[in-house]
C-alpha cells in the first residue's frame, strides 16, 4: 500500500501541491493527466529521484519518505525505457540482482519465468540498440521486475509505441498485474487506455488532483469542469439550475430529469449521446432542440458535427453512414435530442 | 553550393590557405633537421631528459586533473545551483589568462612570502624549479580542457540512466562505475589526451617557476637563444613527434566515438 500524505515539491516547472493519496496492495491505479500536469514528477517523488519540500510517503506502513531510491522498492519504468546502451538485454535484466540478496536459484526461476512471459527468449544476448520499440519496452518491464518491487511505477509505457504494439504491452501489463502481487501505478494521458487497464486512478492538473475514483465513476460522473474536459465530454455549457432544468445560454431550458443540489455550474454532455435527426424528436425522457449544421470534422470513422443552437454550439457524434443517410451538409437544419440522464452537473 | 559559383570557389581557397597556414611551418621545421643531427639529439641526454619530463609531467598532471576534474565535471554536468556559471567561469580562467601571468601568480602563493607556501616550504616540499612545480603549472593549464570533455560527456547521459539504475538497487556509486564511468570513459580518455597535450605545449607559465629542471619547450628555446636555429630544431622535430601522437590518439578516439551514436 502506499500512502502519500500532504505531499509538496518545490522544483523548476512542475510542482506538485498538497497530493493526498492512498493507493491498495496490489493494485492497479492510474494516473491521468495532460502533459505538464505533473504525473512524472509523482512518480519520480514516489521513487525519491526527487527532492520533496512537505510530506510523508509511506509504503506498506513504512516512512520512506527519507530513504534513497535504492533503499525504497520501488521500480520505475520510464516512457523511453533508458535501457542501458552498454548491455545486452540479458545483462540489462539482471541488473538489479547486482544489489539484492537473492539465491541464485530463486533469481534463476524469476529470471526465466520473466522471460517466458515477456516473450524475451530470442532477444537475450541482443543489446539494445537492435531493439524495437515494444521489445525495449518488455525488456525494460523485465529488469525492473526482476528485483521484484513493491510497486512498479509506470511512466507512459504504451505512448511511444505502435498501435499493435501497444496492444501486445497492454495485454503484457494485465497480465504482469494478475500474476504478481506487485502494486502498479501508471501514468497515462489518454483516458480510453486508462479505463480498458485499471479499476482506479487519479486525475491530475496543475499539480493538484481533482479526482480520485473507479475510473467508471470518474468517466461517468466528472467531478469538475477540467475532468469533464479530459474524459471526452465536449459540451460544456455554464449553467444556473432551476428545479430539475438547467438553463444554459440565453434561455435555453434543458430538463435533467432530477434536481440537482446546487444552484449554478455548469452540465457536460458527451458528443455522443447526442443523437442528430432531421424530425423533432418527442420523447418524455429527452431533450431535443432544432439548429444548423455549422461544420463537419472528419474523425476517421466519425464526423463530429458542430450544431448552433442560439448562440450555443453543440458537439455530436456521427457515424459516417449515418450522416449520408440523412443527407446532412453544412447549413442543414437538424434536431439535436439527448436523453435526460445524459446530462451530467457539475457544481 | 554549386561548383561553378564564386562563392565556392571563395571557400575552397580560403580552406586551403588556412592549411598551407598551418601545415608549411611545421613541414619546414620537421623536415629542415638532416638524419645524423637527429640521431645526435637522441642520443643527447639533455634532450631525451627533457622530452621524459614533459612527458611524464604532463601525464600526472592529466591524471591530477582526472581524479580531482572528475567528480566536478559530473557535478556540473547533472546540477543546476546557483552561481553554476560563476563556477564555470572560473574552471575557464587557466584558458584565457596569460602564461607567464599564470606562472606568476603560482609563484605568489606558493613563495616565501605566502601562508601556503611556508607551510610547503616547513613540509620540505620544494615548488620553485623543481618538478612539483612544474606538475603543479601543467596541473593548473590543463585541468579546464579535462573538466569541459568530461562534463560533456556526463551531460550526453540521460540522467534516467542513473536513476533507474538507483531504482534497481545501486547506491549512487554503484551507479557510477556501473553504469555513468561506462558510457562517459570515452569523453573521459579525450579529455585527458587533450589536458596532456596542452600540458606538453607550455612553456611561459612553466619557465617562471622552473627554468631548471628542463622541460622540453624550456630547452629549445634554450637551445634557440644560445646557438640559434639550427640547434633548435632537432629537438623540437621530437617533441612535436610526441605531441603528434597524442593528437591521433584523440583523432581515433573522436572517431570511434562518433561511429558508436
Amino acid at each position: 500500500m502506499i500512502q502519500i500524505e500532504n505531499l509538496d515539491t518545490h522544483l523548476n516547472g512542475f510542482n506538485l501541491h498538497g497530493i493526498n493519496l492512498t493507493i491498495e496492495e496490489g493494485e492497479f491505479f492510474i494516473l491521468m493527466g495532460p502533459t505538464g500536469a505533473g504525473k512524472t514528477v509523482l512518480l519520480e517523488v514516489l521513487a525519491g529521484l526527487v527532492p520533496i519540500k512537505n510530506g510523508r510517503i509511506l509504503v506498506s506502513g513504512q516512512d520512506v519518505t527519507g530513504l534513497p531510491p535504492e533503499k525504497r522498492g520501488i521500480g520505475i519504468v520510464y516512457q523511453d525505457y533508458v535501457l542501458f546502451p552498454h548491455m545486452t538485454v540479458l545483462e540489462n535484466i539482471k541488473y538489479g540482482l547486482h544489489f539484492h540478496k537473492i539465491c541464485k536459484e530463486t533469481a534463476e526461476k524469476r529470471l526465466e519465468k520473466i522471460i517466458a512471459e515477456l516473450d524475451l527468449t530470442n532477444l537475450k544476448n541482443r543489446f539494445p540498440v537492435n531493439l524495437s520499440g515494444g521489445e525495449q519496452q518488455r525488456v525494460a518491464l523485465a529488469r525492473a521486475l526482476m528485483v521484484n518491487p513493491s510497486v512498479l511505477l509506470l511512466d507512459e509505457p504504451l505512448s511511444a509505441l505502435d498501435p499493435n504494439f501497444r496492444e501486445e504491452i497492454r495485454h503484457d501489463l494485465k497480465k504482469l498485474h494478475r500474476s504478481s502481487n506487485t502494486t502498479l501505478l501508471m501514468v497515462t494521458h489518454d483516458f480510453a487506455e486508462a479505463l480498458s487497464l485499471a479499476d482506479r486512478g487519479a486525475v491530475i492538473n496543475h499539480g493538484r488532483i481533482e479526482q480520485i475514483g473507479n475510473m467508471e465513476d470518474i468517466f461517468q460522473r466528472p467531478g469538475t469542469r477540467f475532468i469533464a474536459d479530459f474524459v471526452g465530454m465536449k459540451n460544456i455549457f455554464e449553467a444556473r439550475f432551476k428545479g430539475s432544468k438547467a438553463v444554459i445560454g440565453k434561455d435555453l431550458e434543458v430538463d435533467l430529469g432530477q434536481r440537482p443540489s446546487w444552484d449554478q455550474g455548469h452540465i457536460a454532455i458527451r458528443p455522443d449521446d447526442i443523437a442528430i435527426t432531421r424530425e423533432k424528436v418527442a420523447a418524455n425522457n429527452r431533450n431535443s432542440f432544432g439548429g444548423v449544421v455549422t461544420s463537419m470534422i472528419d474523425q476517421g470513422f466519425y464526423y463530429e458535427a458542430h450544431i448552433q443552437v442560439g448562440e450555443l454550439t453543440f458537439k455530436s457524434l456521427i457515424p459516417k453512414k449515418s450522416l449520408v443517410q440523412l443527407s446532412i451538409l453544412r447549413g442543414t437544419k437538424v434536431f439535436l435530442s439527448f436523453e435526460t440522464i445524459a446530462v451530467h452537473t457539475i457544481s | 553550393m554549386r561548383q561553378n559559383e564564386l562563392f565556392f570557389w571563395l571557400t575552397v581557397s580560403f580552406s586551403l590557405l588556412i592549411l598551407a597556414f598551418i601545415l608549411l611551418p611545421l613541414i619546414e621545421m620537421m623536415t629542415a633537421p638532416s638524419a645524423p643531427m637527429l640521431a645526435e639529439a637522441i642520443r643527447d641526454k639533455d634532450v631525451m631528459r627533457s622530452i621524459w619530463l614533459s612527458i611524464y609531467s604532463a601525464a600526472i598532471a592529466a591524471l591530477i586533473s582526472f581524479i580531482l576534474g572528475t567528480p566536478l565535471a559530473y557535478v556540473l554536468a547533472r546540477q543546476d545551483f546557483k552561481g553554476k556559471r560563476l563556477v564555470e567561469g572560473i574552471i575557464d580562467l587557466p584558458i584565457v589568462i596569460p602564461h607567464p601571468v599564470i606562472g606568476i601568480a603560482i609563484l605568489g602563493v606558493v613563495g616565501k612570502n605566502h601562508w601556503i607556501g611556508n607551510i610547503l616550504a616547513d613540509l620540505g616540499a620544494r615548488v620553485m624549479g623543481s618538478v612539483t612545480g612544474i606538475i603543479t603549472v601543467l596541473t593548473f593549464v590543463g585541468l579546464p580542457l579535462y573538466v569541459h570533455a568530461a562534463k560533456n560527456g556526463f551531460e550526453g547521459i540521460s540522467p534516467r540512466l542513473e536513476r533507474v539504475s538507483r531504482s534497481l538497487g545501486a547506491s549512487m556509486f554503484s551507479t557510477f562505475f556501473r553504469i555513468t564511468f561506462p558510457l562517459a570513459w570515452r569523453s573521459m580518455l579525450v579529455g585527458i589526451v587533450m589536458c596532456s597535450a596542452r600540458a606538453i605545449s607550455e612553456f611561459g607559465a612553466v619557465v617562471v617557476i622552473a627554468y631548471h629542471p628542463m622541460i622540453a619547450p624550456v630547452l629549445i628555446y634554450e637551445r634557440f637563444e644560445g646557438y640559434g636555429l639550427k640547434y633548435s630544431q632537432p629537438v623540437a622535430f621530437w617533441l612535436v613527434l610526441v605531441c603528434l601522437v597524442l593528437f591521433f590518439i584523440l583523432r581515433l578516439l573522436t572517431l570511434s566515438n562518433k561511429k558508436k551514436t
